[in-house]
């Protein structure tokens, strides 16, 4: 079945499809209707909504429904998302799974309510403090907004690890078709671990604090493993690259604009194809290399480079790769024809 | 203590295997420990709780009480406590925080919980300074009193009073229960455990918000011996915090109703309209623009011509503007539709414009592509050049409206001028559906539009014609 519905509403019903059981939030542009959505869908559901207080109280709910092993979610944008980055430190740290999406607006500071994808560094190098990642999905669709939210809990609780869906406010406001999900997803076991009240689990502890060196440091490096464990749940999308003298590179709505771009080259003549990271963290470093090394690379995004540095960080040293960067910042989309643009300059096509 | 303490562990194998405490001697973190402990263990419940630590000197409450155990950040031990009997309506939460903990950095935290009337119990120790982290002032320091960062006193006119946080929790409706209490002496000890059976009980039983404070010494951060500690808790610090009972509902109180399933999500959802797109790419990708002032139903008409799009199986996406400029200024929206999976869903460079006020007609013409066309209400004057090759079509969609009879219909009658330009590749059964679904809430709405989207289409026909004598008859 199909309904075409805003990407905010899709989240809302991928959580659902995923079995969430509790959502806790604080509204804000261009967030809010995932509060909405979530509002008007969970009590009805038997399903447990509350508006928090502030995005700090939002998250530590988010900490202590995990610590009892249910589906947690939340949602905000860029300053009620920097407001919740101690608490994902302390997921991250006491190993819960929970799901916080990003409707990412503008920043520094207030910024405006338009799209940007400046909290990519933010969400992706870990945000909070200490030695930590986060899991990050990068929806480009409505229909991915519903089946990453999925694939987040998924993954949040295969790793017991906070996973975020960094989408933007273009994803988030757009209306799409979207193919709703058959069926609800089974429920994790989380007897091992989570603390549900009664004699089974009386034993479980949730913390993150270890006084000694030795063991924290032990604990550490279990999470470094785990980060790298999970490289193998690393996704992305090629479009167009087997031939491909240039590669395109973005993620999210920059991807939508940089496919637009990829078809447009090609009625010029030129081989362009896209790559487009559908996990950000783990990131497909694999993926990228065998797409993009040793071609033209254009990396569109709504930021100063923060996406573009990953580019460059994973892709082989020894490849004659050339990036380039095309960007908007502010609330301004990149406009197709300043792909174009960019792109023949790096292929030295003349317009 | 007489006989053995029940509710901890047996012995204390998360800190070293022990039965001693972390705590300092004639601190009253152990008392309260213990009340709270055996509170649990004669109830029964130790396999009903989850019992919240907090970060401060009894950060390592789980290395004693013998439930479920969770450790939150510094503050937020109420938040957490919400989020876990939220998840877990039927268990015993308990949250225990001091008063730098609750007073300060999380005061927001536990006073909103209060506010909600949540589903656990507070236990809250005051001790009138932040004692691990080195005698530092709280919000409960007295004034004059001599701490690490007040060091010639409390100076009430710059640092503040001592927050009273019963007094405060007092003033809310939906806590159950609120008591002050002191472990200072024998009596009062026999008040506190009192106290905190009761607040437990309420747990037990369902009933919501139960929030003891405990005045408690320390020792080892007050300079004094056990001795005098208890009695500067019983002569000083009860003069700032009077013992008593601030609130008890506990015998009126009737539990929270349970989140009870009534739908699905299947029919929550509901049926959805859209078919399967197909994969044509020979269906041209189309953008369209539709601007105008908020209010003039602007998005409503892209979104009609997108659901129709979705409808006749092509893919489509429509974008709006949105947040403020949604609220009285101006308003447009993007619709991309085409043969298969759609890029851009903004439109830079639009096939058609649809502009419904000068604003929108002056800022978006200009973008439109050669070949594209622009469709706008007559009654806005066209103030400056049109762009080369761009076709300008004027359509009296406000007349159109008024006469017949849905003034504000004025994006329906663009909607059919649209179609008879053939500017929409969308057959007009999948548009009048989609027409018709827009007004799903509003059914006696339905057959009106349908009118004008009608009369609107017979105006462009007739003046294509050239008989243009009465092109808005119905």
């Amino acid at each position: 079945m199909r309904k075409f519905v805003k990407g905010n509403e899709a989240v809302v019903i991928g959580a659902l499809s995923a079995g969430c059981d509790v959502y806790f939030g604080y509204p804000i542009t261009p967030a809010s209707e995932i509060a909405h959505a979530a509002a008007e869908y969970f009590p009805v559901l038997g399903k447990e909504f509350l508006q928090a207080e502030c995005e700090t109280g939002a998250i530590n709910m988010i900490y202590g429904a995990a610590s009892t092993g249910r589906l947690a979610m939340t949602a905000s944008s860029g300053p009620g998302i920097s407001l919740m980055q101690e608490g994902l430190s302390y997921l991250a740290g006491a190993q819960l799974p929970a799901v916080i999406v990003n409707i990412m607006r503008t920043g520094p500071g207030l910024g405006n309510i338009g799209p940007e994808q400046a909290d990519y560094n933010q969400a992706v190098k870990g945000g909070g403090h200490g030695n930590y990642r986060s899991i990050v999905v990068a929806p480009a669709s409505v229909q991915e907004m519903c089946d990453l939210t999925m694939r987040a809990f998924e993954l949040a609780f295969r790793y017991r690890n906070p996973a975020i869906v960094l989408a933007d406010a273009v994803l988030g406001q757009m209306m799409e078709s979207l193919r709703i999900p058959e069926g609800v997803a089974a429920r994790p076991d989380t007897s091992s671990w989570a603390v549900h009240g009664d004699a089974a689990t009386r034993r479980n502890l949730i913390t993150s604090i270890y006084l000694d060196p030795d063991r924290h440091e032990k604990h550490n490096q279990m999470l470094q493993d785990k980060y790298e464990d999970m490289q193998k749940d690393a996704v992305a999308e090629s479009y167009r690259t087997e031939d491909a003298d240039i590669v395109l590179t973005g993620y999210g709505s920059s991807a939508r604009i940089a496919r637009s771009a990829v078809d447009a080259l090609r009625k010029e003549g030129i081989k362009a194809g896209l790559f487009r990271p559908i996990t950000l963290s783990p990131f497909p470093i694999r993926e990228l290399n065998a797409t993009a090394a040793g071609r033209k690379v254009l990396v569109v995004e709504m930021s100063n480079g923060q996406y573009r540095n990953d580019v460059l960080l994973y892709l082989d040293r020894g490849a004659d790769t050339t990036v380039e960067l095309v960007n908007r910042m502010g609330g301004n989309l990149v406009r197709v024809d300043e792909v174009l643009a960019a792109a023949r300059r790096m292929m030295e096509v003349r317009a | 203590m007489n006989k053995k303490a029940t509710g901890f562990y047996e012995t204390f194998d998360r800190k070293d295997g022990s039965r001693t405490t972390t705590y300092c001697a004639g601190c009253g973190h152990g008392i309260v420990h213990k009340l709270i402990a055996e509170a649990i263990a004669d109830m029964g419940l130790q396999d009903r709780t989850v019992f919240v630590s907090p970060v401060g000197c009894a950060a390592f409450c789980y290395y004693y009480f013998d439930t479920g155990n969770v450790a939150a950040p510094h503050g937020r031990a109420s938040a957490v406590a919400t989020g876990i009997s939220r998840a877990l309506p039927d268990k015993v939460v308990i949250a225990y925080q001091g008063d730098g903990d609750l007073g300060a950095i999380g005061f927001n935290n536990a006073f909103q919980a209060a506010n909600r009337g949540e589903g656990f119990a507070c236990f809250f120790i005051n001790n009138s300074l932040y004692a691990m982290t080195g005698g530092q002032m709280a919000p409960t320091t007295m004034a004059g009193q001599k701490t690490t960062t007040t060091p010639y006193g409390r100076d009430v006119t710059r640092d503040g009073y001592p927050l009273k946080v019963c007094e405060v929790f007092a003033q809310l409706d939906a806590p159950t229960y609120i008591e002050r209490v002191s472990v200072a002496d024998t009596k009062r000890i026999m008040q506190a455990r009192k106290a905190i059976r009761k607040a437990i009980e309420v747990q037990r039983d369902g009933k919501g918000f139960a929030f003891v404070e405990v005045l408690s010494p320390c020792p080892t951060n007050w300079r004094m011996d056990s001795v005098r500690s208890a009695e500067h808790c019983i002569e000083v610090m009860e003069k700032s915090f009077p013992l008593g009972c601030y609130r008890d509902r506990t015998a009126e109180a009737v539990p929270r109703a349970p989140r009870a399933a009534s739908t699905t999500l299947a029919e929550l959802i509901g049926s959805g309209s859209g078919a399967e797109p197909t994969v044509d790419p020979s269906f041209p990708t189309v953008g369209m623009k539709f601007s105008g002032f908020g209010g003039q139903g602007v998005l409503s008409l892209g979104l009609v011509v997108a659901e129709a799009a979705g409808r006749a199986g092509r893919f489509v996406s429509w974008f709006p503007s949105y947040g403020p400029e949604q609220r009285g200024g101006a308003a447009s929206c993007s619709v991309v539709m085409g043969g298969q999976e759609i890029g851009s869903p903004a439109v830079d460079a639009p096939d058609v414009l649809v502009a419904m006020n000068q604003p929108s007609l002056e800022r978006f013409a200009p973008t439109v592509r050669p070949g594209g066309t622009v469709l706008y209400d007559p009654s806005i004057p066209v103030e400056f050049e049109p762009p080369a090759g761009v076709r300008m079509l004027p359509f009296p969609a406000m007349e159109v409206a008024k006469s017949n009879g849905v003034p504000k219909a004025v994006n329906t009658a663009f909607l059919g001028a649209l179609s008879a330009h053939g500017l929409l590749p969308i057959g007009d059964e999948q548009l009048l559906a989609a027409l018709a679904d827009s007004f799903a809430s509003k059914p006696q709405l339905v057959e009106k539009n349908i009118k004008v989207f009608e009369a609107a289409r017979r105006a462009v026909e007739a003046g294509r014609d050239g008989n243009a004598n009465n092109p808005f008859s119905q």
